[in-house]
């Protein structure tokens, strides 16, 4: 690996790890949702300094050259993540539509109980 | 909300409606006109136009959603309601006029003997071929009825049909989160029999609709037959279903319910 390519990768990974701890200092991110994000940058600044470990795994999953094994992991990676969002959104979905209900019945009950 | 009756009545007819301003004022008329014992709860889905004004206005009762949720949702709102206000038995139907209310009384009758606990007003038993709809929901329609009624043992000519009869246990399931109120249709029938919530179909003669759009088209038959497929499927491998009865569970100490509470977050 290049050192260019190396001072590039943990940068990035640097410059992740402050916005996401920022985020969670400014309560924007939950603490909940951040370590995913927190283990990715960890993860890239492993594979920068440690090439070997890259090496290994391309030849376990019996890829050509290390580049494929990153773009397939970081595609892995979107894709269980975006899933993951979708169960979330799935539950968000489910507790709105209970809240909607609800409130709308309340909404009539005070209206009934106003009007009398 | 008016309709101030200080009998409480044990039965109560759940009619959503999207934009039903024409239609809903002469039904709730119409319903009235049968001498029926039942106080009528329209849910207004957030319609654009003056639906809930012209629901107060005929002296029903009306609960408005704050946004625009579905079919599904603004029935499952009136079982709610219902579940809360102890109703025995619930009456649904359509607001587009297509039901007609003189089987209101035919279908509460039959629930009222207590040997079913959803009473199905059916178009198709006596004549399919009167009713229109686009050819895909059609044969979906057709095609899931059947598969329902195989997985079930028992036939089923219309699972989708909007306009029931239920009893208070049937009245609990369609209130829980179990009722798939984003879209329900044939699988409820499925989900009922695994609750062991008995299921009856009765014919019922169909109106042609008063006016305004019919709510299924375009796209809609196409992911009705996907989600058909895939939520009939899933619902027989799901382990967990509704208990008709709420059993007590021995082990539920309250240090385990409280447990429960924290590791949810």
């Amino acid at each position: 690996m290049l050192l260019q390519q190396k001072i590039f990768a943990i940068s990035i990974s640097i410059v992740l790890f402050i916005i996401i701890i920022e985020l969670v200092r400014r309560r924007k991110l939950r603490e909940e949702y951040s370590w995913i994000w927190l283990t990715t940058a960890v993860v890239i600044i492993l594979l920068a300094i440690w090439y070997d470990l890259l090496e290994f795994i391309t030849d376990i999953i019996g890829a050509v050259l290390p580049t494929t094994t990153l773009f397939l992991f970081s595609i892995i990676f979107l894709l269980v993540i975006n899933l993951y969002y979708a169960t979330k959104i799935s539950s968000l979905h489910g507790q709105v539509k209970d809240l909607a209900q609800n409130l709308a019945i309340l909404r009539a009950e005070l209206q009934e109980k106003t009007e009398m | 909300m008016s309709g101030k009756n200080e009998k409480s009545r044990e039965t109560i007819i759940v009619i959503p409606a999207y934009n039903e301003e024409g239609n809903i004022g002469p039904l709730i008329g119409n319903i009235r006109r049968k001498d029926i014992d039942a106080d009528i709860l329209v849910i207004d889905d957030c319609s654009l136009d003056r639906t809930a004004r012209v629901v107060e206005k005929a002296g029903a009762l009306v609960i408005r959603l704050p946004f625009n949720m579905g079919y599904g949702n603004a029935l499952q709102t009136g079982f709610k309601y219902a579940l809360m206000k102890r109703y025995r038995y619930v009456i649904q139907m359509d607001a587009d006029g297509q039901h007609d209310p003189d089987f209101i009384k035919t279908l509460l009758d039959e629930v009222k003997k207590e040997d079913a606990d959803v009473v199905i007003g059916s178009r198709f038993m006596n004549d399919r071929s009167e009713y229109k709809t686009s050819w895909v929901r059609k044969t979906g329609m057709w095609l899931f009825g059947k598969i329902a009624s195989i997985i079930i043992g028992q036939p089923v000519t219309d699972p989708t049909s909007g306009f029931q009869a239920l009893s208070r246990d049937a009245l609990r399931f369609y209130a829980s989160r179990y009722y798939p109120s984003d879209y329900p249709d044939a699988d409820v029938i499925i989900m009922l029999h695994r609750a062991d919530l008995r299921i009856k179909e009765i014919p019922v003669r169909m109106l042609p609709r008063m006016q305004g759009q019919s709510m299924h088209s375009g796209l809609k038959p196409l992911y009705y037959i996907f989600k058909m497929f895939l939520s009939m499927f899933v619902t027989l491998l799901r382990k967990d279903r509704f208990q008709k009865r709420v059993e007590k569970n021995k082990e539920a100490t309250h240090a385990v319910t409280t447990k429960n509470i924290r590791d949810q977050h």
